[in-house]
């Protein structure tokens, strides 16, 4: 089992709404930190990572965001231009004109090439060592297997080439568990625990890439030791309520209340905790990151999650 | 029915809108409970309004049979079993469908609704590019989602048909989605492609895309692409046709969008963005709905008071609580107090943030609903109705 920033390539994937680019920021903003000159890309390209980071926006051109941080976002158009460039002697890019016009031709014509673009372009930052560890937030769950599964199906459709030649090296990049992992964010809810759970095992039967951690993200905290729930059962009794309420002069209901919905809330995730750990394979390490009771977001949020995964980590 | 009063009637509620709809589709960022929410809509309106109602899930991770409690409903329509309801305490008013989507079923049948004629029909089930765009990529999710929602209200068996959007890159791909294939099937370039290998090379002005094309691609990857779209290409005006007819319904009056989010900053910047793209689209708003709403107890200012009493007086409380607690260890009840003031300011944090984001929701639809945050899953009819009863705009029973 290769540690997490031991590797050279992380994507980071879940299902919407979990905090995946903030786990993916963190993990990028740690391992900085930790002195690991860090490439954190964005494939999305929605802007979040620069939003998140407190940072101007990001470009296809890597930019040191925070120190020994780099961000860049994805623009696979982007990406086939630096490819051209790289691999074709002649000074194609000036030649073939509307180059949006015939790429976004090509992309929608034959699959993957987005895809093959997007994960070339990573897999090349690793292959040529720019940086210790790159850090992708990665599509949901919906997309990442046919993100993490474009070379191999490109290596099926197309026989010979320039494509071809590339997507060998891609694969085997892919496949080793040393330079490359996944890391799905999930909330201890319902919904997102299945879709992990699926996803581990699409990832498993359709990928050769190894699925590294799981991160549970918005853990909510214990209220009560063993026998203090019992003490709150007694609390929320009328007599003792009221007595608590002349003690404090208020009325204590909306605070029993709000406890009750607390202590709910977390027991029904615990539930699904439970749930997704015995449906990973016990070899998938899960990390768990707090859920914060803040008013802010953005790069302080970003710190603190950054800490808690440290601590995860075994830092 | 006079509009301005309409609209004071159901500002919280979106049964005028389920009711005089014939198609609405759910749509916001992802992980907000949209899936939910549409089986929740569809649900309560076949209960109350009555008439047949689809919900229609486009969702690929199949998480509304989770939620309606059915294995493996297919690309087919199938009712949820009316015990479901009466399981529920409830005789609905009318019926409940559900129906997933499944992208290569419906590209398949597509493809033999449209193909000229057996043999091109077969040669593009069995093209390897084929299996590829319909099986594998995600973007034809979009497409398909659009036409599948196309093909059932044609078929005109639903009174109304909820629609719950696929998880896209961009919230808005579906729209487009349409738009993009006829787009597509008309363009120059394709043209280009498929125009016999040979002339291609001598034709000066794309000769420099092929060669490029060619050294990326390799001439046989090329020749199966070409070969693929030749086929296509027979089916392309009831292709081009079918999409205009898809982008011209969710444009009509019968079609309503319902914008669903959060009150967290992320999802709702992005819901924003939905519903001002919908108008300047001219699509209709319908309604936004904010879902997991934390209850409004928790800004009540006395209770933030109360909270702090409890947490740094706890000491001294649970000396004086002590009685009415039937002996319980001091110790026992100070964590208690501290823990319980605790978390409610700490839940409170967030009540507030979520109650700042709503103040500044900058745009207006015609039904504002807040849902609030359910302490237990939503897994079966009775959840979703539960739900529902909120989405109409109605209180909880005090329990």
């Amino acid at each position: 089992m290769v540690a997490l920033l031991d590797r050279r390539l992380v994507f980071v994937t879940g299902k919407g709404g979990v905090g995946k680019t903030t786990v993916a920021c963190a993990l990028a903003l740690f391992a900085a930190e930790r002195g690991r000159r860090t490439l954190l890309c964005e494939v999305d390209a929605k802007g979040d990572v620069a939003s998140y980071l407190e940072t101007d926006e990001t470009s296809f051109t890597p930019r040191q965001v925070l120190p020994g941080l780099f961000a860049m976002s994805m623009d696979t158009e982007a990406s086939l231009r630096e490819y051209l460039k790289l691999n074709l002697r002649i000074p194609v890019v000036g030649r073939i004109g509307p180059l949006a016009r015939a790429f976004d031709f090509v992309a929608t014509a034959a699959p993957g090439v987005r895809e093959i673009l997007t994960v070339g372009k990573l897999c090349y930052e690793v292959r040529e060592r720019h940086y210790d560890l790159v850090v992708v937030d990665a599509p949901a769950t919906g997309h990442i297997v046919g993100q993490l599964a474009a070379p191999q199906a490109i290596n099926e459709l197309v026989k010979v080439g320039l494509i071809r030649s590339q997507t060998d090296w891609m694969v085997e990049i892919l496949s080793d568990p040393a330079r490359t992992g996944l890391v799905i964010v999930t909330t201890p809810e319902e919904m997102p625990v299945n879709e992990t759970m699926e996803l581990a095992g699409r990832v498993a039967k359709e990928t050769s890439v190894d699925l590294a951690d799981v991160v549970v993200n918005r853990v909510l905290p214990e209220l009560f030791g063993r026998n203090e729930e019992q003490v709150f059962e007694r609390l929320c009794r009328p007599d003792a309520a009221h007595r608590l309420g002349e003690l404090v002069g208020g009325d204590p209901r909306p605070v029993l209340e709000a406890a009750r919905l607390a202590v709910t809330l977390r027991r029904t995730r615990a539930e699904h905790l439970e749930r997704l750990r015995a449906g990973l394979d016990s070899e998938v390490q899960m990390l768990y990151l707090p859920f914060l009771f803040t008013r802010f977001h953005g790069l302080r949020t970003i710190r603190q999650v950054a800490s808690s995964l440290g601590e995860e980590l075994g830092f | 029915m006079p509009k301005a009063r309409r609209a004071e009637d159901t500002a919280g509620s979106l049964d005028g809108l389920l009711a005089s709809r014939e198609i609405v589709v759910a749509c916001g960022p992802g992980g907000v409970g949209k899936t939910t929410t549409a089986a929740a809509a569809a649900a309560t309106a076949a209960a109350r309004i009555g008439g047949k109602v689809l919900v229609l899930t486009v969702d690929p991770a199949k998480r509304l049979a989770n939620a309606l409690g059915l294995d493996g409903i297919g690309n087919t329509e199938r009712q949820v079993p009316e015990d479901a309801f009466h399981n529920a305490g409830v005789r609905p008013a009318g019926e409940l469908w559900a129906a997933m989507l499944d992208t290569k079923e419906s590209w398949d049948s597509l493809i033999r609704t449209h193909a000229p004629d057996a043999r091109t029909r077969d040669e593009i089930l069995g093209n390897p590019l084929y299996r590829n765009i319909s099986g594998r990529f995600v973007q034809s999710h979009d497409y398909i989602a659009m036409e599948r929602l196309f093909e059932i209200h044609s078929e005109g068996d639903y009174d109304l048909i909820v629609v719950d959007t696929p998880p896209t890159r961009n919230a808005l791909d579906f729209l487009d989605a349409p738009e993009r294939m006829a787009d597509f099937f008309s363009s120059r370039l394709l043209r280009w492609l498929i125009v016999p290998y040979r002339s291609r090379l001598v034709n000066v002005a794309s000769r420099p895309f092929y060669q490029v094309a060619d050294r990326i691609l390799g001439t046989q990857f090329l020749e199966d692409i070409a070969q693929f779209f030749i086929l296509f290409q027979t089916m392309y005006d009831g292709f081009v046709e079918r999409a205009r007819a898809v982008q011209r319904l969710l444009a009509e009056r019968r079609t309503s969008f319902v914008v669903v989010s959060t009150l967290e900053v992320v999802p709702l910047r992005e819901a924003e963005f939905f519903a001002e793209q919908l108008v300047a689209r001219k699509l209709h708003l319908g309604a936004i709905v904010l879902n997991k709403v934390l209850p409004a107890y928790l800004r009540d200012p006395s209770g933030a008071e109360v909270a702090e009493a409890m947490r740094d007086r706890a000491t001294d409380l649970a000396g004086a609580l002590a009685p009415v607690l039937g002996g319980a260890e001091e110790r026992n009840v100070r964590r208690v107090l501290t823990e319980v003031g605790q978390s409610y300011l700490d839940y409170r944090v967030v009540a507030q943030r979520e109650a700042e984001q709503r103040a500044e929701v900058g745009t207006a639809p015609e039904v504002l609903v807040s849902v609030p945050f359910f302490d237990t899953d939503v897994y079966d009819v009775a959840g979703l109705l539960r739900l529902g009863s909120r989405l109409w705009g109605e209180e909880p029973r005090a329990t």
